[in-house]
């Protein structure tokens, strides 16, 4: 099965093609992005109702991880 | 059994609230007549600026006076009115609108505003998202934002609010459902763009206005960002009109205005308007286009005739006052409409002259 590398707040990460960016921030293991009052939240529906698993992806803020394909290169940072 | 009030208000907006806070203030006995959420409507609508205008002497002279009450105010304000002293920076995109920057800090500097004027290039530094060649701007570090919807509920801390709908209103009192009249010495109706449907006559009218507000981008936008073209937009009293104002809020997320029409009564969203105001914004920020919106919105501000708000008692009817008509304002303005009132109940002299604001003055039209 091909890889997809890609970086998660600067941590290297492959991951199967065809996942999504949600993937690769679960496999670093961090917070997706915190509340206001500064929770952690992480993907909840998976399907891109619930706005929970927003990073910025190549500088792109408050991009949906669970519904963008991983792609090679890609610099996604999030809240912690 | 309904008991007997010194002052009944009908509103509780912000300037119902803030009235109320004055009266009780002053020692008496206060209620307040509000069918719906405290702050549910312009209040919360509007955009929470706190900002000096200077449109006319009178509206120098109201804000001003109003700015300095909230000032006052600020280290009492609970961390839910989100008081941000992020100042007002009057953007002024060619060298014409900088003279325009000149005369107003001569101005402000006559009333002991302070203004500091910033060039081209610390524009371009302060906020960086904005387009690159625009002249330089006035700003006014004192100016501030508030979230209104909560300033009105601490203003009314401890005030007693009726959860009726208030059917009439005269000097006797507040009719409310079944006929039933809740009795006070003085009345007051504070209900914004609805006051001329208790109070059949006056010269207000509902000027709508849609705003939108982005996800969260913290440091986008530092200052709350106003085209000085605005005072050209907001002061015509026919045509539909769109100006670029931008400001940051605590959460990091950016609101964005505005738009003014009348005649357009209903609370839609109406996508041509919102369109030409967010069009508007992009010609001064084009990176706005990149931002997520995560909501809009529509509201009605009081609009009267000559852009001055009606705070006192009505001709014919001394028991009986208005505080309505604060068009845009009314965050800025409520906290010294409070004291009007007050003043006027109280018989006291207030801090500026009440006559421009006073029902019954003659009223020249603007334009």
């Amino acid at each position: 099965m091909s890889k997809i590398r890609l970086s998660v707040n600067g941590i290297p990460v492959s991951v199967p093609a065809g996942s999504t960016v949600s993937t690769a921030v679960a496999m670093v293991g961090a917070v997706y992005r915190r509340s206001v009052s500064g929770e952690p939240r992480g993907p909840l529906c998976g399907m891109g109702i619930c706005f929970e698993c927003r990073v910025t992806i190549d500088g792109r803020a408050h991009c949906r991880s669970c519904q963008v394909p991983a792609a090679e290169g890609m610099e996604v940072h999030t809240d912690g | 059994m309904v008991a007997s009030y010194d002052v009944a208000i009908a509103g509780g907006g912000i300037v119902g609230a803030a009235c109320a806070e004055a009266c009780a203030a002053a020692g008496l006995k206060v209620v307040v007549v509000e069918p719906g959420p405290v702050g549910g409507g312009a209040t919360a609508a509007g955009m929470g600026h706190i900002v000096v205008m200077d449109d006319s002497p009178a509206q120098i002279a109201l804000t001003r006076y109003s700015r300095d009450l909230w000032m006052a105010l600020k280290d009492e304000l609970p961390a839910e009115v989100e008081y941000l002293a992020c100042g007002t920076m009057w953007v002024a995109a060619d060298s014409a609108e900088m003279a325009e920057v000149e005369r107003k800090k001569r101005l402000y500097d006559g009333i002991g505003v302070r203004t500091e004027v910033v060039s081209e290039r610390e524009l371009a530094e302060a906020e960086p998202h904005l387009r690159p060649g625009l002249a330089g701007a006035l700003l006014v570090p004192d100016d501030s934002v508030v979230y209104p919807p909560c300033a009105a509920k601490f203003l009314l801390r401890g005030i007693p609010v009726l959860r009726e709908r208030a059917l009439a209103i005269s000097g006797a009192g507040i009719t409310l459902r079944g006929g039933r009249l809740l009795a006070a010495g003085i009345t007051v109706n504070a209900t914004g763009a609805w006051a001329p449907e208790l109070t059949p006559g006056i010269a207000v009218r509902r000027r709508k206005g849609h705003l939108l507000i982005t996800d969260r981008y913290p440091g986008f936008v530092t200052h709350v960002l106003v085209e000085l073209g605005y005072l050209k937009s907001a002061h015509s009293t026919t045509a539909d009109s769109v100006a670029f104002n931008a400001q940051p809020r605590m959460t990091g997320q950016v609101l964005l205005g505005s738009s003014r029409q009348f005649g357009s009564e209903n609370t839609a969203i109406e996508a041509p308007m919102l369109a030409r105001m967010l069009r508007r914004c992009e010609e001064y920020m084009p990176g706005l286009a990149d931002l997520a919106a995560v909501r809009t919105w529509t509201g009605f501000r009081a609009a009267t005739p000559d852009k001055l708000p009606l705070i006192g008692p009505v001709s014919g009817d001394e028991r009986l006052y208005l505080a309505t008509g604060h068009e845009g304002l009314g965050i800025t303005t409520s906290l010294a409409t409070g004291r009007l009132v007050a003043d006027g109940i109280m018989g006291r002299t207030p801090a500026i002259p009440a006559g421009p604001y006073l029902p019954g003055r003659k009223v020249e039209e603007h334009e």
